[in-house]
């Protein structure tokens, strides 16, 4: 509403605009360059000097271009790469003619023409038209109307992106070559790939990425590439696209033909110069600038991006153009008249399809007195190259493995004096760690590539008082390219705030919808009685909205709270809860009974052999909790097949207790020194199914030799000499590993029991939703667990204990609800494939 | 959907309340797969069945007022036009309603 009436006033008539005593920008090509070196101008005042007018062959906003291959790949949405939306256009008064080609300059009236038939007056200008796919010549690669060939594709552009997947995710579509190995061809391979095309790069140089590295790293560049599932032919030409009207393969010099279904072409990029020959510019490989960016001999154009050739140079990557950027800026605007882009050393640190690059200088040594360092580990895809000439760093290749990139790229870029051992270029050798390199690191160094950020950015930005990584990150945009200097980004806010990063609020809230952490929701919660997660969102959600990513979380969380308090909204729940058991990818679930300890008999045994083959059970698998998993049971069948099984449920779905884990214990082990069986037993009989942040998993070993891996689990309890008890927490052997922290060693199996739940209810009540123990327990401390858990220093133990007594005694096995379904159509199938009754048309 | 042929048809699916508050169930109706959501103030979505990602059961899914979470990966749709707000292919939507018997009423084709 008030943006309309502020418009409205500011420009209450056409008498504002005529009054405008502002020149006029024009700038052509809306691309990272061009809508860098405006973002840059208006940093200088520029919306005060000029009315700014943009033209952009393509009809969206300005995005990161890098981003496409995540795109294609489909972990980046296309929406969520762009830079300037077109609001950011109208909020800083920009026209845009998005969608409109420039097609002519006249310098001397200083007018553009463009495709729409509009004739737009400058006083200055500037050319950003970035380049487009080479295609190179071969047979085939236009239909016989002069239109490139169905099922050829360039790779530069949102809607090249968009037509590719497409494409590949057409259902006949089988099989992609890409022409060309560079760092462009790698990432649309790995990009089709995960549509589960087959795809075959064709290179015709000796080995990938040759413009970036030598032929040993391309060997070993080649390994990791192949490991995706990539095929890699070098040293091979395509001289021919087959197929009549659209694709059906590729004929190679020298080798068999490939039969395909399309062709992405990645053969090297062109500067778009057609605009500035039409008018008269000069150009030669690309448009030539001097060292203001001011076109050759024109006093009010100015050009910057791909499209330029700077003293014999031109580029094809960002991290020049951020520089150009802002010299471009300095001169249009006055700011600073004495400013020069000497050209940019490239050194360049990418992903490519998952492999991190990092190179600059020299590929390998030339002179005799080189010195040449080489570490080469292709099994792990790893490789470095350092070459030195004169004790100085000249040239380095590192692929797979970038630790040492900030201080390798500083160690070039200022020619550094480098450590007598040489090995310390390319290992940590136990000297500066890592948090001293980014205290060590220049304020200029670039931390990100992508888009032009320095640490002394970075470090700005956190005094300016974006303390948080992510803040820091929204703010200089460092992080959102490539992604490949994340962890460096970290180091460096961490660094500049000096210990004093802040959280994002939202990033302490314990669920999305809700904006309040854990123990502001728990006391709001008690203090308006509330009992059910409608309630909750009714009561503390913004505009009273309920929000279905916060729905699980808050049920976990109220029936920890209030146990048979708690009034239960089955639609709260997520499918695994509604119907207990695990949903698969195929939309099945998995049945898993209860098996205290991993201790089982006979009639169980038979029982779930009788069950397994009345329905027909696809897999049944032994469970790394020990316990037998029935998997592929249809939804509509989990009533009768718990009735037919008659054993309570092992929980193995939900965010709650699941197993205890043992070994044989001391009546059968020779080793063993306490009953972990019966412990075991013990504890899950007593623990089982209850709600928890996270799912917990638990282990009792009879002795030291841990055959139950107590010192990865949750809790993870360990019988020692001497009839004592060591009780581990905070352990995970999953994606994650860590080796549990000793909480307390005790006498008796009854400690063990009452410690276990104590532990276990003060991280349900103090853990964030979804934060598995081997985080929350580091981030309190073991030392602030054991005081408040087995020294009572903060004197809520019993408290803790009658919580989860509470929990306890409401325990209801779930299974129970077989007989009497909770909700209408709880057991349902949600995938009809023939199961339903057709409903008649009317 | 009207170049396929399909005419505009309405189908009763029976009691609305068959969906519990705040759930979804599926429906097979002239051999499409259709979930219909049944929001916490009483009114009524539907969308199709299977999730265009890797055929999850939408209908499985957890529900707000605006959209539904797919159980598999966690796509979510716009209840109403079937848009995925986290980049995956839309669903179709589908046009449904409570009659004067509370009898849901979905219509297909035409659409
Ligand atoms: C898939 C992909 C991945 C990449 N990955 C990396 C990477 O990891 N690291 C890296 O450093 N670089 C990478 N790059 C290169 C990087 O994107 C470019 O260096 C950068 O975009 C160049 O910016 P630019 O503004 O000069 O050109 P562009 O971004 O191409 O912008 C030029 C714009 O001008 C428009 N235009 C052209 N002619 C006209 C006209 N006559 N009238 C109006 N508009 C016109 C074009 O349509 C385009 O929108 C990648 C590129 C691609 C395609
Ligand atoms: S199947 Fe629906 S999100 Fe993957």
């Amino acid at each position: 509403m008030t943006s309309v009436a502020e418009r409205a006033q500011s420009r209450p008539d056409g008498r504002a605009r005529s009054r405008d005593s502002r020149r006029r920008l024009v700038v052509i090509g809306n691309g990272m360059a061009g809508a860098r070196a405006v973002e840059e101008i208006l940093a200088r005042g520029g919306a005060e000097q000029f009315s700014i007018t943009m033209f952009g062959d393509e009809p969206y906003g300005n995005y990161n271009r890098i981003m496409l291959s995540h795109v294609l790949s489909g972990e980046e949405s296309d929406a969520d790469i762009f830079l300037n939306p077109l609001s950011w256009y109208e909020d800083n008064g920009i026209t845009l003619h998005a969608g409109v080609r420039a097609d002519r300059i006249d310098r001397f009236a200083k007018h553009v023409f463009s495709s729409d038939g509009r004739v737009t007056p400058y006083d200055t200008l500037v050319i950003a038209t970035g380049s487009r796919p080479h295609l190179p010549p071969m047979d085939g690669l236009y239909t016989p109307g002069g239109s490139v060939k169905p099922g050829v594709f360039g790779f530069r552009t949102i809607d090249d992106t968009r037509k590719m997947a497409e494409h590949a995710r057409h259902d006949h579509h089988r099989h992609a070559v890409v022409i060309g190995g560079g760092l462009l061809g790698l990432e649309a391979a790995a990009g089709l790939r995960s549509f589960g095309l087959g795809v075959d790069v064709v290179h015709s140089g000796g080995h990938l990425m040759s413009a970036q590295m030598g032929p040993d790293g391309g060997a070993v560049l080649r390994r990791s590439v192949e490991a995706l599932g990539i095929g890699v032919l070098t040293g091979s030409r395509t001289t021919a696209v087959l197929g009549r009207d659209r694709v059906t393969g590729v004929s190679l010099r020298d080798r068999p033909d490939i039969d395909c279904d399309m062709v992405v072409v990645a053969a090297g990029i062109r500067p778009n110069v057609d605009l500035a020959v039409l008018s008269g510019l000069p150009v030669e490989r690309a448009i030539v600038v001097d060292d203001r960016l001011r076109v050759q001999d024109e006093d009010h154009i100015y050009a910057v991006g791909e499209c330029v050739q700077h003293r014999g140079e031109v580029y094809g990557l960002v991290a020049p153009l951020w520089e150009q950027a802002v010299v471009l800026a300095n001169h249009v605007t006055g700011a600073d008249t004495s400013a020069a882009y000497l050209g940019s050393r490239t050194a360049t640190k990418l992903k490519v399809a998952g492999v991190e690059v990092a190179s600059m200088g020299l590929q390998g040594p030339e002179l005799d007195t080189d010195e040449h360092i080489v570490f080469s580990e292709p099994s792990r895809g790893v490789f470095k190259s350092i070459v030195v000439r004169d004790n100085k760093m000249v040239g380095a290749t590192l692929l797979g493995d970038s630790r040492k990139v900030a201080f390798l790229t500083q160690a070039y870029d200022r020619g550094l004096p480098l450590p007598e051992e040489r090995l310390g270029l390319m290992f940590d050798l136990g000297t500066p760690g890592e948090d001293v390199g980014v205290a060590e690191l220049d304020d200029d160094a670039q931390v990100c590539n992508c888009n032009g950020v320095s640490k002394k950015d970075l470090a700005a930005a956190v005094r300016g008082g974006c303390a948080s990584v992510s803040g820091a990150m929204d703010a200089t945009r460092a992080g959102k390219g490539c992604g490949s200097c994340k962890l460096l980004v970290k180091q460096v806010v961490e660094w500049a705030a000096d210990g004093a990063v802040e959280e994002d609020p939202a990033a302490t809230y314990y669920v999305p919808g809700i904006p309040l952490d854990k123990a502001a929701l728990m006391a709001e919660i008690r203090k308006r009685g509330l009992r059910s997660v409608s309630a909750v969102f009714h009561a503390l959600a913004p505009g009273g909205a309920e929000d279905a990513k916060s729905k699980m979380g808050l049920a976990s969380l109220l029936k920890m709270m209030l146990a048979d308090q708690y009034v239960d909204e089955r639609d709260a729940r997520f499918i695994n809860d509604r119907v207990h058991a695990n949903i698969q990818r195929d939309g099945t679930f998995s049945v898993v009974p209860q098996m205290k300890g991993g201790v089982t008999s006979v009639q169980q045994l038979r029982r779930i052999a009788d069950v397994a083959e009345k329905y027909n059970v696809p897999l049944i698998k032994l469970t790394g909790g020990q316990r037998i998993d029935l998997l592929g049971i249809p939804k509509e069948d989990l009533p009768q097949v718990w009735a037919d099984l008659d054993m309570p449920s092992g929980y193995a779905y939900g965010k709650s207790f699941r197993t205890v884990k043992t070994c044989v214990g001391k009546d059968f082990c020779r080793y063993g020194t306490g009953d972990s069986t019966k412990l075991g037993v013990e504890i899950e009989s007593r623990f089982q199914g209850i709600e928890s942040p996270a799912k917990l998993k638990l282990a009792v070993s009879g002795c030291p030799r841990n055959c139950a891996e107590s010192l990865v689990k949750d809790v993870g309890v360990v019988a020692v000499e001497g009839g004592r008890w060591e009780i581990y927490v905070g352990g995970a052997a999953g994606a994650h590993i860590r080796k549990g922290d000793l909480l307390a060693t005790v006498d008796s199996p009854e400690e063990v029991k009452v410690l276990t739940g104590r532990f276990m209810q003060y991280y349900r009540e103090h853990a964030n939703w979804l934060e598995r123990t081997y985080a929350f327990v580091p981030r309190v401390g073991i030392e602030h667990l054991r005081a408040v858990i087995v020294e009572d220093a903060e004197g809520i133990a019993a408290q803790l204990d009658a919580a989860m007594q509470a929990s306890v005694d409401s325990y209801v096995d779930p299974w129970s609800e077989r007989v009497d379904p909770l909700t209408p159509g709880q057991f349902r199938t949600s995938l009809p494939l023939t199961v339903l009754p057709q409903v008649p048309v009317r | 959907m009207s170049a396929t042929g399909a005419a505009a048809a309405s189908h009763i699916l029976g009691p609305v309340d068959q969906v519990p508050l705040g759930e979804g169930r599926a429906f097979a109706v002239d051999g499409e797969q259709v979930a219909v959501f049944r929001l916490r103030d009483g009114t009524v979505r539907a969308l199709a069945a299977v999730c265009p990602h890797r055929g999850g059961p939408i209908a499985d899914g957890t529900i707000d007022r605006q959209q539904v979470i797919c159980p598999l990966h966690q796509h979510a749709f716009d209840l109403t036009s079937g848009c995925s707000t986290t980049g995956a292919e839309p669903l179709q939507a589908y046009r449904v309603s409570v009659d004067g018997e509370q009898n849901l009423v979905l219509e297909t084709g035409g659409v």
